[in-house]
């Protein structure tokens, strides 16, 4: 669509490269697709969002990331985010549990208990859930690199504790193809990684129908460079090379497609976000009823979970991320998210302080109570300016997601380093306009304040936890049956290579108190570990 | 005419944190400075780390972390420095650096700390200036 700007106006074009007229009517939206692409919330193609009517039967989920320390301290951070008003978990764990290794490995050292919570054995599960009801609150583990254990672990202490596993819900991000783009817990290569995944899903549709075992993350992609078209156009790559995979393993698209479900980033121009994921939502119901074939409606929702993002807050003038942080919750209320998970003001810092944590509750809390948000469906539908930047964003979403096919398909892609060479070419861009002030960031090149005095009370990191977990971990060692845990740890390994489903055995191997370690070594033992491809 | 050789950096991703943005922005940047740079990829271990900057025979040790966790894996990369005789490679660190660990940092050897936000031309700036 061509457009023309008046001579006395600077040009605006959005992150995406999509113009910006200074003024939108009916014309433009019919230029680019028409009204009747619109439709209604709960129909096919779902712009206006899943559901018939959103946040009028019920909120949002409010779901922030919390863990750290052991899991003693983090199941008190999950009670005192449920008191405040919480209504989803979202669990962090430390990076040696991220990626599949003991508390006393070498290589965990300084690292135990501090982005999350460490995790060495279902003992640690136990503790950080208890006193929880999992029906109620349901349960997201951010975890990828390790999900297999991990979410093994999660079914047998469910189980343990009188649930019905094929009535559980909850979640596991547990999405590796974007862990070789941008966050980087990967543990295998490409293709055994790709696997497990599968094999989680495939025993997910079978014994945990209620269950999501993948989000799909555009978040972290955007998070490392990635403009909000790309986000969205890879984010749908990468859930097409799972479908994929597990199609090819024999399932039928509805069998398991409607489990799957999103993570998206929220910050920029917030018009260009709502316009992402009403397109986002269009875009995906119609590559699954066209291209997969699925009949099922509920295999064709975009289910999601937005907020973040990291990336837009600052640590200059930290108090101004809270106003951010408002700012990028009406973004995802107004694009229909299901679930809502903000960063927390004191992001550039630290993990959250319970402070910061609660600050970011209350901000949602205030759309819900005082501001209307719930009360009507995609409020913004209709509006000229939306829905013709949805229609370009969709047509731009489609044009790239053939163009990562027509070259070889993303995890060729992502196996080569072309995907993560362009997402970190474009972050590299992106600072130096910001250094040279083309892009303006308030705190950062424009509103400063010399001599800052940033005040932010941080969470205080424990070293001590390390001692203390790795004590526990020696504990359950000497206490366990050593004979059923090996042989348990040697069937998963005997499973991953016949290329038989790991779950089972894995979830055998917990209840028999086997280590994340010794799961994630077994598993390297069979495929391997992953070498990162360094280009530039 | 004597050509000197370029300065050699190496930008390495040490212990288990993943984010590596900044550190292959910085990456580019140096090169584009006019620097010799390898970027090691993620999950080095310090003595991976003090091993490959032996070989390379590099001016410029660069960790990044963003986990937080520079403090003990700077303690445990001081003892390597001299293991390796890298104590005359000029050594800076990237990442989120709280105000008060930077002397914390410099005592252990660190010669500079460059905190989230740091303009990119002041660490080739830096590393201009300091490197003999």
């Amino acid at each position: 669509m061509k457009t023309k700007s008046p001579a006395d106006l600077a040009p605006v074009i959005n992150e995406s490269g999509i113009e910006i007229k200074p003024v939108y009517a009916a014309e433009d939206v019919e230029a680019t697709g028409g009204h009747g692409r619109i439709g209604n919330p709960g129909e096919f193609p779902f712009t206006r969002g899943i559901h018939k009517h959103m946040y009028r039967k019920r909120p949002w989920t409010m779901r922030q990331y919390a863990g750290f320390a052991s899991p003693e301290e983090t199941n008190e951070r999950f009670k005192y985010l449920i008191a405040n008003g919480q209504t989803g978990l979202n669990v962090a764990f430390d990076l040696p549990t991220q990626v599949g290794l003991d508390s006393d490995d070498p290589m965990a050292h300084g690292e135990v208990g501090r982005v999350g919570m460490a995790v060495d054995t279902l003992k640690d599960f136990e503790i950080a859930f208890k006193g929880i009801d999992l029906d109620k609150i349901t349960v997201s583990l951010t975890i990828n690199g390790a999900a297999t254990a991990l979410i093994a672990m999660y079914f047998a202490m469910a189980e343990n504790r009188g649930y019905d596993v094929a009535r559980l819900r909850g979640t596991a991000q547990n999405d590796i193809l974007k862990e070789f783009i941008g966050r980087g817990t990967w543990v295998f290569p490409v293709e055994p990684s790709i696997r497990l995944v599968g094999d989680t899903i495939l025993y997910c549709a079978e014994h945990a129908p209620l269950y999501s075992p993948v989000s799909v993350c555009g978040y972290h992609i955007r998070e490392s460079g990635a403009n909000p078209v790309q986000e969205m156009a890879y984010a749908f790559c990468i859930a097409r090379a799972y479908i994929d995979h597990v199609l090819a393993r024999g399932m039928k698209i509805d069998d398991f497609a409607s489990r799957l479900s999103f993570n998206f980033d929220i910050y920029g121009n917030l018009f260009e976000q709502v316009a992402k994921f009403r397109a986002g939502r269009r875009l995906w119901a119609t590559i699954l009823k066209n291209e997969y074939g699925a009949e099922d409606p509920k295999s064709m929702w975009l289910r999601m979970i937005a907020g973040g993002g990291g990336a837009g807050l600052t640590i200059q003038q930290p108090e101004n991320n809270i106003v951010r942080g408002a700012y990028y919750a009406l973004i995802s209320a107004l694009s229909g998210t299901q679930t809502m998970a903000l960063c927390c003001y004191d992001e550039a810092y630290t993990i959250p302080s319970e402070k910061a944590a609660r600050t970011s509750l209350r901000t949602m809390q205030i759309l819900i109570e005082e501001m209307g948000l719930c009360d009507t469906v995609d409020p913004l539908a209709g509006s000229y300016y939306v829905e013709t930047l949805t229609n370009q964003m969709e047509e731009k979403i489609r044009t790239l997601i053939d163009e990562v096919d027509a070259q070889g398909g993303i995890v060729q892609a992502v196996k080569e380093g072309r995907i993560q060479d362009a997402v970190s070419r474009q972050a590299f861009e992106h600072r130096k306009k910001l250094e040279r002030g083309e892009i303006r960031k308030v705190g950062v090149n424009c509103y400063e304040v010399e001599e800052e005095e940033r005040s932010v009370e941080c969470h205080p990191f424990n070293a001590e936890i390390c001692t203390k977990q790795i004590k526990r971990l020696e504990s359950v060692r000497a206490k366990r049956n050593n004979d059923t845990a090996t042989c348990a740890v040697r069937r998963v390994l005997d499973d991953a290579r016949a290329e038989r489903n790991v779950m089972p055995g894995m979830i055998d191997a917990v209840k028999a108190y086997a280590t994340v370690g010794e799961l994630t070594n077994c598993l390297v033992e069979a495929f391997g570990r992953y070498e990162e491809p360094i280009r530039f | 005419m004597v050509m000197d050789r370029k300065i050699r950096v190496l930008v390495a991703k040490v212990g288990l944190d993943g984010h590596d943005v900044g550190a292959k922005v910085v990456v580019r940047s140096l090169m584009e400075a006019g620097f010799d740079v390898t970027y090691t990829g993620l999950r080095q271990s310090p003595e991976e780390i003090a091993r490959r900057a032996r070989e390379l025979d590099v001016d410029v040790i660069g960790l990044s972390i963003l986990s937080g966790s520079h403090m003990p894996l700077c303690e445990t990369f001081k003892t390597l420095r001299k293991e390796y005789g890298l104590e005359n490679v000029l050594w800076i660190v990237g990442g989120v650096v709280p105000d008060e660990d930077q002397a914390p940092l410099k005592a252990l050897g660190v010669d500079a700390a460059f905190p989230v936000d740091t303009p990119l031309e002041s660490i080739a700036e830096f590393i201009r200036e300091n490197v003999s």
